[in-house]
């Protein structure tokens, strides 16, 4: 059974200019013990969709789903206090910006210690106990010191540390990272990255890593959902993925990556994301990409077959050739 | 925590002596003298008059009178009043405990108040809730003290005859002054109804002293609240599966009480301001009412030393606020 199934979810948003679909009807199912990755630009849905999941977007915000189903338990009925036990202790999530994530006028071990009352009803002794040797696996020195250190007083890196701490503190069953190196220099984003890989591979649990860089994909998962515009357009084994992509704009991000260009010029996709009030009528991509023809610009795709990574497009591509390509076009 | 301490003391020091200045020279532009007002109606002869104003050491010229009441008050003497002839700080001394009584319910009020008030309203960001506070807040702030007092007590104790017009505790009562905070006084006495008494005469000046200060502390709660609650953190403490309870209450608020114990603060001097007003409605014998008559009587001494004695409750309020400041928010407290 997987750990959590999501299907057709959907998130609007009412805003000034009207309705926004931030998530398009996307799917994810993911078992025990499994990494998965979702990658895609800014803008493309991936926090919303992993928020709506936790229960923590705005009142503006309106989910809807088929499914959405954690450990067996049906997230679409569950009241508001029985989600807050499942969250923070069985499915925890750690964030972009470790800086301004963490309250800066509590000590780290107050925030720490705090999942521990609340989930788990820990006395002090125990919290304390327990927050130290939180600290220790997360590769925090002198973590007795740290507990009452305030997050100011720690660096970017470190902070990250203790979030991750906070976050596996109850043992989760499923560990989301939105981003989790984004705001952290490249060294501190590789020790980040293997923490938490050593942390997934010795808990056992699922992770969910959100990046839009497909460096980090490479290295850490073993599936990866591509999304953009709110739509998932591609999934795939990581392998597969690299090796084949059958979308186009998951083509693109590959061929943007800079070790994997021999031209002297960065190569990257023209245009961005469409937004609330520049959404093109047919395939939400075909103002970018370079295959796009009449019927792509005119009517949205549906998703491809399995051996296709259910690829959102009308050509999805094979071996890097579209296919079923019409001859004139191609000519 | 200690140098930070410091550093506030000595940036007081300058103002404290700005103070003496004001205070001094505010006094004698006023039109009139105290020799004048005390002759009355009936005058005085120009002889008499500068003979009197020589012994109280007024006809000196006033560079000469403001260096002796700076050496004067560096003794740590604050003069003696012309008309009770009475040390200024002695009276008071006697008259502060009704103001500071009066003051400490009126802040309660504000803050009892005016923090859930801006909280719910922050949370229920454009609820009717937020609408209507918002709206009492506004027209709480711009209320003249003198005319909400008068329909307070119109209403109140003229036509509900619920609370007495004025003073501190009803004639039927007589106790010794122990601390000199009415409540206090008349719980210790014994006497029965005397308390009952002291809180009826003063819940209707504190609500009107205190209806400036809770209407800026729920407008500033509200807008530091709205702020606060789109932070990370926030988003944080909800992740870790936190009831609203714990993370408005503690996470939201404690960095929302940085601003608001600001205002706080300062809504200290316009408490005494106020009590001027309100005082003097409620026949309240505080120092606010002490510094009215002080200034109709043109009693210099004891202006100069009233306003001192104010501004340095003041000051010194605004020091405790700004060490609390520290408290709450560690980031001043270790770059300092």
């Amino acid at each position: 059974m997987p750990l959590l199934e999501i299907d057709n979810l959907s998130v609007t948003f009412q805003t000034a200019g009207g309705l926004f679909t931030a998530v398009d009807r996307i799917s994810l199912h993911i078992e025990p013990s499994e990494i998965v990755s979702i990658v895609g630009e800014s803008g493309s849905g991936k926090s919303v969709a992993v928020l709506a999941l936790m229960g923590l977007l705005p009142w503006t915000a309106t989910v809807t789903a088929d499914v959405l189903r954690f450990d067996g338990q049906d997230l679409t009925t569950i009241t508001k206090p029985e989600l807050r036990k499942i969250i923070g202790c069985q499915m925890a999530m750690i964030f972009q910006e470790p800086m301004t994530s963490l309250n800066p006028c509590f000590t780290v071990g107050f925030q720490l210690t705090e999942t521990l009352k609340i989930h788990l009803g820990m006395n002090r002794a125990e919290q304390k106990r327990r927050a130290i040797e939180l600290l220790e696996l997360v590769g925090i020195p002198e973590p007795e010191k740290r507990l009452s250190a305030f997050p100011h007083q720690l660096s970017g890196g470190m902070n990250q540390r203790v979030m991750i701490a906070i976050a596996i503190s109850c043992n989760p069953r499923l560990l989301i990272a939105d981003e989790p190196t984004t705001a952290l220099d490249v060294t501190i984003q590789a020790q980040i990255l293997d923490l938490l890989l050593k942390l997934q591979k010795e808990k056992g649990m699922s992770l969910v890593l959100i990046t839009h860089d497909m460096g980090v994909v490479a290295e850490t998962a073993e599936r990866v959902f591509v999304q953009y515009a709110g739509q998932q357009v591609e999934q795939q084994p990581v392998k597969g993925l690299f090796a084949r992509p059958h979308h186009p704009y998951t083509q693109a991000l590959l061929n943007s990556l800079p070790e994997r260009s021999n031209s002297r010029i960065l190569p990257s996709i023209a245009g961005i994301v469409p937004g609330q009030f520049d959404k093109p009528q047919g395939c939400l991509f075909s103002p970018r990409c370079h295959y796009a023809t009449d019927l792509c610009r005119e009517k949205p795709p549906t998703a491809g077959p399995v051996e296709f990574g259910n690829a959102l497009c009308h050509y999805p591509l094979a071996d890097g050739v579209p296919t079923n390509y019409p001859q004139e076009v191609r000519a | 925590m200690f140098v930070y301490f410091l550093r506030k003391l000595i940036v007081i020091l300058p103002t404290f002596f700005g103070v003496t200045l004001v205070a001094f020279v505010f006094i004698r532009t006023l039109p009139g003298d105290p020799v004048m007002l005390m002759a009355g109606e009936r005058g005085m002869s120009p002889e008499r008059h500068a003979e009197l104003m020589a012994e109280m050491g007024f006809d000196k010229p006033i560079i000469v009178q403001y260096g002796l009441y700076l050496k004067q008050l560096a003794g740590g003497d604050f003069g003696t009043s012309i008309i009770t002839k009475q040390p200024v700080l002695k009276e008071f001394a006697t008259l502060f405990p009704a103001t500071i009584e009066l003051s400490i319910c009126a802040m309660i009020i504000a803050i009892f108040f005016g923090l859930p008030a801006g909280m719910i309203a922050a949370t229920r960001r454009g609820s009717v809730f937020d609408h209507t506070v918002m709206t009492s807040a506004l027209t709480g702030y711009s209320m003249p003290i003198f005319w909400w007092g008068l329909l307070l007590i119109i209403f109140f104790s003229g036509i509900l005859g619920w609370t007495p017009v004025s003073g501190r505790v009803s004639l039927l009562y007589y106790f010794e002054t122990v601390t000199g905070f009415m409540l206090i006084d008349s719980f210790l006495s014994g006497q029965e109804g005397a308390f009952i008494s002291a809180m009826s005469h003063l819940i209707l000046p504190s609500i009107v002293l205190g209806t400036i200060p809770l209407a800026v502390i729920a407008r500033q709660t509200r807008s530091a609240m709205l702020e606060v609650l789109s932070e990370d953190y926030v988003r944080t403490a909800r992740a870790k599966g936190l009831g609203p309870m714990r993370v408005i209450g503690v996470h939201a608020l404690r960095n929302a009480m940085i601003p608001v114990i600001t205002v706080i603060g300062l809504q200290v001097g316009v408490l005494f301001a106020g009590a001027i007003l309100t005082e003097t409605i409620f026949s309240w014998p505080g120092i606010g009412k002490w510094m009215v008559d002080s200034i109709f009587r043109r009693d210099y001494p004891a202006v100069q030393g009233g306003l001192l004695l104010i501004a340095a409750i003041v000051m010194i309020v605004n020091l405790v606020v700004d060490l609390l400041y520290g408290l709450i928010n560690p980031q001043i407290r270790h770059t300092d």
